[in-house]
Formats: C-alpha cells, sequence, structure tokens
C-alpha cells in the first residue's frame, strides 16, 4: 500500500491553498485490514474505517468498481500468472454482497494486444457479469494496426481512439483515450480533437451533476520522470472547473494514490497483474518484484460509491489479500 | 602520350576508388543500443553512413524505437525482442519509445568519407 503526499502545488488542478492541508488529509489514509473507506465531503476526505465498516456504509449508495491493469499476457517473475490473478480479483467481484451497478475497465487489458490476451480477459472479467466500460491503455494498442483490435472489440460507440460518456444514477461518466500520439520526450496526450469533444459533451450540464473521469494514465501530474502524468491534463480539468464534485480515476501505475485539489479527487488503482514501485524508488517503473506472499497484497480492485443527495464519495480500495 | 595515359588511369582510379568508398562502405559497423529500466542504452549514439544499429529490449515491459520523423519504426517489441535499422544518410535521428514517451535517444549518422572515414588500404 502505498501513498504519496506530493508537492502541495503540484497537479493541473493547483490554486487550493486555502484548503485544509493535505498532509493532514493523507495522513488519514491509513489502513487496517482490507480496505479503507473514503468518504468526500466538501472536498475534505475522511477516513471511516476499515472495509466490513465501508461495505455497511457502502451499501446505501450507488456503487460501481473500478479494475485496472489486467496485463493478461504478462508472465514474468513479477507475477508468472496474471491470469490468476485476474480470476481472484473477479472472485472478489461476485462474493461483494451488495451487486454493484457495472465496472470500468482503466486500460491496459492485455500486456502486447495479442487477440488471445483479448479472448482471455473477456472469458475471466464476464464472470463477473457486469457492464463493462473500457478505456485503452498502451498495451492494448500495439497490434500491427495500432489498436484495430482494441476498438474491434471495446470501440463500439465511441469517439476518435475510444472516448466516449455516458450517464448512471444521474452521474456523468466521461471515458478519455491518453495513450495515442504520445510525444517523444512527453507525457500522457488528450489530443485537441478528444479536448473540444470533452468541453463540448460537459456545456449545458447543471454544475450540481456529479462527474467521473476515468483513463488510463493518471491525468494528474504524479511523476513526470517516468512519464506518469498527462501532458494536456490540465486543460480537461479545466472544462470540469465548475462542477462540484469531479472524481478522476486512472490506473497505469499499479499503485493506490490519492490526491484532492478543491472538488476534485484524483484516485488511482492497483492492478490485478503486478504491482510498480514508488515514484523515484526504483531506477525504472519497471514491474516491481515482491516475495509470493506479498504479491496479493499489492493487486487489487477499487470501488466507488455515491451516496444520492449528498455529493459525497466514498472509495474502497480493496487488495486480493491484506 | 604514355605519360598522359598513366595519370588518366591514376585519376580514373582515385575518383573510382572514392566513388567507391561513397556509396559501399567497407566496414559497415554493427552497434548495438540495449533497452532497459526504461532507457536507451547508450542515449547518444555516433556511428558512420552505413552502420547497422540493433536494439535489443532488455525490460520486462514491451517498448517501441520510434523516429521523431517516423525515418524507421519498430514493433512493440516484448522482452529480448531485437530491431534493426541500417542508416545510410548522414544526419541526427531522434527517437522514443512511443509508449513510454520518456524514453528518448538520438544516432548521429556521419558521412563515411568524412574526415573520419577509413583510408583506402
Amino acid at each position: 500500500m502505498i501513498t504519496h503526499d506530493r508537492d502541495e502545488t503540484e497537479g493541473p488542478g493547483g490554486g487550493s491553498g486555502e484548503r485544509p492541508s493535505r498532509r493532514k488529509v493523507l495522513e488519514c489514509m491509513t489502513w487496517a485490514g482490507t480496505g479503507v473507506l473514503w468518504t468526500v465531503a466538501g472536498g475534505v476526505p475522511k477516513s471511516l474505517g476499515i472495509i466490513d465498516e465501508a461495505l455497511a456504509q457502502q451499501s446505501k449508495g450507488f456503487t460501481f468498481l473500478q479494475i485496472s491493469d489486467s496485463h493478461i499476457g504478462f508472465d514474468k517473475p513479477a507475477n508468472p500468472n496474471a491470469k490468476g490473478t485476474l480470476e481472484e480479483a473477479i472472485g472478489r467481484v461476485k462474493a461483494l454482497p451488495e451487486k454493484p451497478a457495472f465496472m470500468v475497465h482503466t486500460g491496459d487489458i492485455s500486456h502486447l494486444s495479442k487477440p488471445s490476451e483479448f479472448d482471455d480477459a473477456e472469458r475471466i472479467i464476464s464472470q463477473a457479469r457486469l457492464d463493462v466500460h473500457y478505456v485503452p491503455g498502451e498495451h492494448d494498442l500495439i497490434d500491427d494496426e495500432q489498436g484495430k483490435l482494441y476498438r474491434e472489440r471495446y470501440g463500439r460507440g465511441t469517439k476518435g481512439a475510444g472516448w466516449y460518456s455516458f450517464d448512471a444514477d444521474g452521474v456523468h461518466f466521461i471515458g478519455l483515450v491518453n495513450v495515442v500520439d504520445l510525444k517523444a520526450g512527453g507525457l500522457g496526450n488528450l489530443g485537441n480533437e478528444q479536448l473540444e469533444w470533452l468541453e463540448d459533451d460537459v456545456k449545458g450540464r447543471a454544475s450540481s451533476q456529479p462527474i467521473v473521469v476515468f483513463a488510463h494514465i493518471p491525468l494528474w501530474t504524479v511523476y513526470p520522470d517516468w512519464g506518469w502524468g498527462t501532458q494536456d491534463g490540465a486543460r480537461a480539468l479545466g472544462y470540469l472547473k465548475r462542477f462540484g464534485s469531479v472524481t478522476v480515476l486512472n490506473g497505469h501505475i499499479h499503485q493506490v494514490m490519492q490526491k484532492v485539489e478543491g472538488n476534485v479527487t484524483f484516485h488511482t488503482a492497483r492492478s490485478t497483474a503486478f504491482p510498480q514501485p514508488a515514484p523515484g524508488s526504483a531506477p525504472s517503473p519497471g514491474p516491481m518484484k515482491v516475495a509470493d506472499d506479498k504479491l496479493r497484497s499489492m493487486l487489487g480492485i477499487a470501488s466507488v460509491t455515491f451516496k444520492q443527495n449528498e455529493q459525497r464519495l466514498a472509495i474502497v480500495d480493496t487488495p486480493l489479500q491484506a | 602520350m604514355t605519360n598522359m595515359k598513366s595519370l588518366a588511369n591514376t585519376v580514373f582510379a582515385g575518383v573510382a576508388a572514392l566513388l567507391l568508398l561513397a556509396t559501399t562502405p567497407a566496414e559497415a559497423e554493427d552497434v548495438s543500443v540495449k533497452i532497459g529500466n526504461f532507457t536507451f542504452g547508450p542515449q547518444d549514439l555516433k556511428v558512420k553512413s552505413g552502420a547497422t544499429v540493433t536494439w535489443t529490449n532488455e525490460d520486462d515491459i514491451p517498448h517501441t524505437v520510434t523516429s521523431t520523423t517516423m525515418a524507421f519504426k519498430s514493433k512493440a517489441l516484448d522482452s529480448d525482442d531485437k530491431f534493426s535499422f541500417t542508416f545510410t544518410t548522414p544526419g541526427t535521428y531522434q527517437y522514443f519509445c512511443s509508449l513510454h514517451p520518456h524514453m528518448t535517444g538520438t544516432i548521429v549518422v556521419e558521412a563515411a568519407t568524412g574526415s573520419n572515414a577509413t583510408p583506402p588500404k
């Protein structure tokens, strides 16, 4: 479990100096048992307790799940059985006492964009019997035709490289693609066409409508030395500034991180395949090799709950094993 | 007359040798670049025109070798996969990994007939 209290002034949202100290906020993010319930009221997150309590609380709201970075096809020492750990994660989903509304998958479904990898992922994930809303990771677009396989399977009804939006239970969900047309020396990239679409997509919506944005690479700058950020993420967040509740869900970095900037909560989910090191703690962001009995504590899923009429949101990260 | 003819032959032979040098480098280099820890090593490389550069991915994660001008572009290289490109035109070639664009590198290709060219034997 890794959380990071990064530079207070960092991040695309910016300008929240008058808010309660983020350091203090993030100190709340301690873990006991298998998870911590987060609620966010008025931009101030509050830890409510460990997962049993969390599950009791969350049953009153509208809940969906986030899974990420399945990397089906990965077979290296960090985790030679990425299929097996995805199966375990889906087993967790099936065992939830309250059925979530749907899942979002924040990319890197496959490791090498091979048809057999997408097939295996589909076979395992479909066992959850939930609708799944996907966005691609860079690993999903490395077939010879740069994402043709992904778009054939997951791109129906999407725009451009696979972005789209939908509404569920009064919440507006926006799936973005920031892994296409990356520039040398740069970070994740949304591009002008997608940003214009986003501006138009939220135009005319009531500022009181909760917004959930999900994309593969973090939209906020986590660690540029490792490319963990999105070049034009700030422009996307600018279009969302007037909304009272914005939740940004990402993957890519294979570890839990959370940050609050004004009304925006940024959150990254664990991978179900292999962990990656905390920023700057290793020579590279490559797969982190850990003892077998530790692996499952560093893999997992996240559930997100909205409580009607309260504008409150709770994210519970659940590792495969405490 | 004989002398003139002999001189002409010598000049002709010299020009031919130069032409030969310019078009077919006698000793084309083979140079390796290692991809490891999300970096290209060496990051900056100088080679002679005609050199073949081979990149090998030694990471657990796939990478690509992609020229910023699309002069060359590998497929996604899985662990231990290789990509080779022969540089025949002098110039500076910047490249990066299109999956992890913070990974960048440069190949400087010098003319084989330049001051460093191998003299004819």
